[in-house]
């Protein structure tokens, strides 16, 4: 097979990847009776039409970019995490732990301490599995995805024998105090104006006090968390000595441990980043969103991350355009769901036709590109 | 617990155990031949939305089960192309087709029925009939086993049988027959296949089509034996609990069955914790009996309780060599 110039395959190939998936899906759409046409345009306008559209995206986008991460941190020491939806709920109980704990004098104190609690809980929920595979040898597949139930089963219980606060109905925990509230994007002054409600007559509506009103955004301040998570990885990965074990592990652990690189030193550290960033999401939409911890808090995040880190290439930069990417599906996915007939449940099908293409099937793009290149050469 | 209410979870058991036994077969034919299956849980839902939506048009439960077959080789044909044609990853492509089915099973079944992604809830011959065994009143007087033929094995769809009789079945092909010695050892080590002149490729295909069949009996049995329909999600993760069963089975047909029984009965006993409660007289809880089959599952793949060792060339595609 020839080999692809490196422009093809860190470019072109996610990219023929992302276009047979969206094809697939317009098929699926053609094939229920529906226009792929008019499916693009709602979740164009739904997802990026507007900046209270784009507070969703980028909302959704936030918690996709610490998956992804958390994938490809795992995925580069030769391990596939498929934990993360697990790692991200006990990621939310660190949160809801550390928020209720205190009355938090400020908002920035209470961040830094949720993400303590969010980090220290993922990477826990992340080092049984790591450790089962670097002593036992147990496949982390398998033991990552048992985990991802037995946290359900554990969050569940919790939230219903004992974070529950009396008298309530549904399995939540209580309220965070306000002092625990982040910044969402109308409330972070130089972002504010974007936001401006206006009546039907064009001027700004004012509340009772006379303030102009905004629009609630979900997203919030943990996106720039976010961003900041990509560059730290990004340097941990590529310019310490700790990301090049990590990397020389994954590639061959035979030289690895030629080098006096230790397996059980770089499963447990990889698996431990991993699981903390999966948790961090939690300080997004726990924190950030929802504001307590309700039942099913990742609501798929995690596993949507294995698609952010296939088609990002295991690359913090293209994990972060992916993450918008799935963003944009998720929220335009939304509106699909209120403004069609297209059930919401059609993101779910290109988020696996993605991870398909992208993943399983890259070899088959690879082939193709690789023949149209040989023959390119040949002329 | 009275042997009436140990009868009556026993017999709640067997149903739940069904297609988990069906699903773990399929993941046996697989996992054997080489090829990691995750994607269980979504062939399962695909066939399980195909029987239901084919047995509501048609009013044949027996159309139905043939739609599921359909529906589930057509997943089991891609799992096949991805990572044995294109040599990707399995796992990848097993978490990919989980995802495709959980959501096309809805928008295939809104867009038919329009009934927020179920299929009309089905009657009569669209539904697989429960069978009552030879003799089953007339033993009841023997004591003990007398009851437990008539109310725990008999009285189940022709499915339920059918997933017993494959036990034997499986373990007669895996291990007595020339296919079956040529399936296991392309799953150990596909290069001394390859020598003896013997297509790995084409084995492994076969093993996948396997799944992909068995998968489709497990779907059908979900939404026209059990249940009476398709829902979203129906499955709820037995793709993966038949997965752990067949690690807790150590990749073994007669283990299979025992595995999926115990985590049948662990399901049934989820459904009624008054039982569990007077049982063990402290309260536990239901969601530690719900994650119970996971927890035990991770015990095993320890290596506490014994080794669990998957076949050596699992997971790897097969290049030959040039």
């Amino acid at each position: 097979m020839t080999k692809l110039p490196t422009w093809a395959d860190v470019g072109l190939v996610p990219l023929i990847s992302l276009t047979l998936a969206a094809l697939v899906s317009a098929g699926v759409l053609l094939a229920i009776g529906q226009s792929p046409m008019q499916a693009l345009t709602v979740m164009v306008n739904g997802a990026l039409g507007s900046s209270y559209a784009w507070g969703y995206t980028l909302y959704y986008a936030t918690s996709f970019i610490f998956t992804g991460l958390a994938v490809t941190v795992a995925f580069h020491a030769g391990l596939f995490n498929i934990g993360g939806e697990g790692q991200a709920q006990l990621g939310g109980l660190g949160v809801a732990l550390v928020c209720l704990a205190l009355p938090w004098p400020h908002w920035t104190i209470a961040l830094l301490a949720a993400m303590f609690g969010a980090a220290l809980f993922g990477a826990a929920w992340a080092a049984i599995p790591a450790y089962l595979q670097a002593k036992r040898g147990s496949h982390i597949v398998i033991t990552t995805i048992m985990f991802n139930y037995i946290a359900a089963a554990l969050l569940i219980y919790l939230l219903v024998n004992v974070l529950r606060p009396d008298g309530q109905m549904d399995p939540a925990s209580a309220n965070f105090p306000a002092s625990a509230h982040l910044p969402q994007f109308q409330e972070i002054p130089i972002l504010q104006g974007l936001f401006q409600r206006f009546g039907a007559d064009g001027l700004p509506r004012l509340n009772a006090q006379g303030m102009p009103m905004y629009q609630q955004v979900p997203a919030n301040v943990t996106f720039l968390i976010a961003i900041l998570a990509c560059v730290l990885v990004w340097v941990m990965l590529w310019h310490t000595r700790l990301g090049f074990a990590i990397r020389a592990f994954g590639k061959s652990e035979k030289a690895a441990v030629y080098a006096g690189i230790s397996p059980l030193r770089i499963i447990m550290i990889a698996m431990l980043i991993s699981g903390a960033l999966a948790g961090l999401m939690a300080i997004n939409n726990v924190m950030g969103q929802s504001e307590r911890l309700v039942q099913n808090s990742a609501s798929g995040a995690g596993f949507i991350g294995i698609a952010v880190a296939l088609m990002g290439r295991n690359h913090p930069l293209g994990i972060f355009l992916a993450a918008v990417l799935f963003g944009f599906l998720f929220q335009g996915g939304a509106a699909l769901g209120l403004e069609t007939d297209i059930p919401i449940e059609l993101r779910t099908v290109v988020q696996g036709l993605v991870i398909l293409f992208t993943g399983a099937l890259d070899q088959m793009v690879r082939m193709l590109l690789g023949a149209f290149f040989a023959k390119k050469g040949a002329t | 617990m009275d042997f009436a209410t140990f009868l009556q979870i026993s017999d709640t058991a067997l149903r739940f155990a069904t297609p988990l036994l069906l699903a773990c077969l399929a993941g046996l034919f697989s996992e054997r031949a080489g090829i990691f299956d995750i994607g269980l849980e979504g062939k399962m839902l695909m066939a399980a939305m195909s029987a239901g939506a084919v047995a509501a048009m048609t009013g044949s439960v027996l159309l139905g089960l043939f739609a599921a077959i359909l529906g589930s080789l057509m997943f089991a044909a891609v799992h096949g192309l991805a990572s044995i044609t294109f040599r990707g990853n399995q796992l990848i492509a097993g978490v990919a087709l989980n995802f495709v089915a959980s959501g096309i099973t809805v928008l295939i079944a809104e867009s038919m029925f329009g009934q927020g992604g179920r299929t009309p809830p089905l009657t009569g011959a669209a539904r697989f009939a429960n069978i009552d065994l030879p003799f089953a009143e007339t033993l009841r007087a023997v004591p003990v086993l007398g009851p437990f033929y008539a109310e725990v094995v008999s009285g189940h769809t022709i499915l339920v049988y059918v997933a017993l009789a494959l036990v034997p079945i499986s373990w007669w092909v895996l291990y007595r027959t020339r296919f079956g010695l040529r399936l296991r050892a392309v799953g150990e080590n596909p290069a001394s296949v390859d020598t003896a002149g013997v297509s790995v490729v084409q084995l492994r295909f076969s093993a996948v089509i396997i799944a992909g069949v068995l998968c489709g009996l497990a779907g059908a049995y979900m939404s026209t034996g059990l249940q009476a329909g398709f829902g979203r999600e129906m499955t709820a993760g037995r793709g993966y609990i038949a997965l752990a069963a067949l690690i807790f089975a150590k990749w073994r047909p007669w283990q299979a069955l025992w595995a999926t029984l115990l985590f049948g009965f662990l399901q049934a006993l989820a459904l009624r914790p008054d039982v569990v409660e007077s049982m063990t007289r402290v309260a536990i809880p239901v969601p530690f009996l719900d994650a119970l089959p996971y927890i035990l599952t991770v015990i095993v793949l320890a290596g506490f309780v014994g080794k669990a060792i998957p076949p050596r060339a699992g997971g790897e595609p097969y290049v030959k060599e040039r």
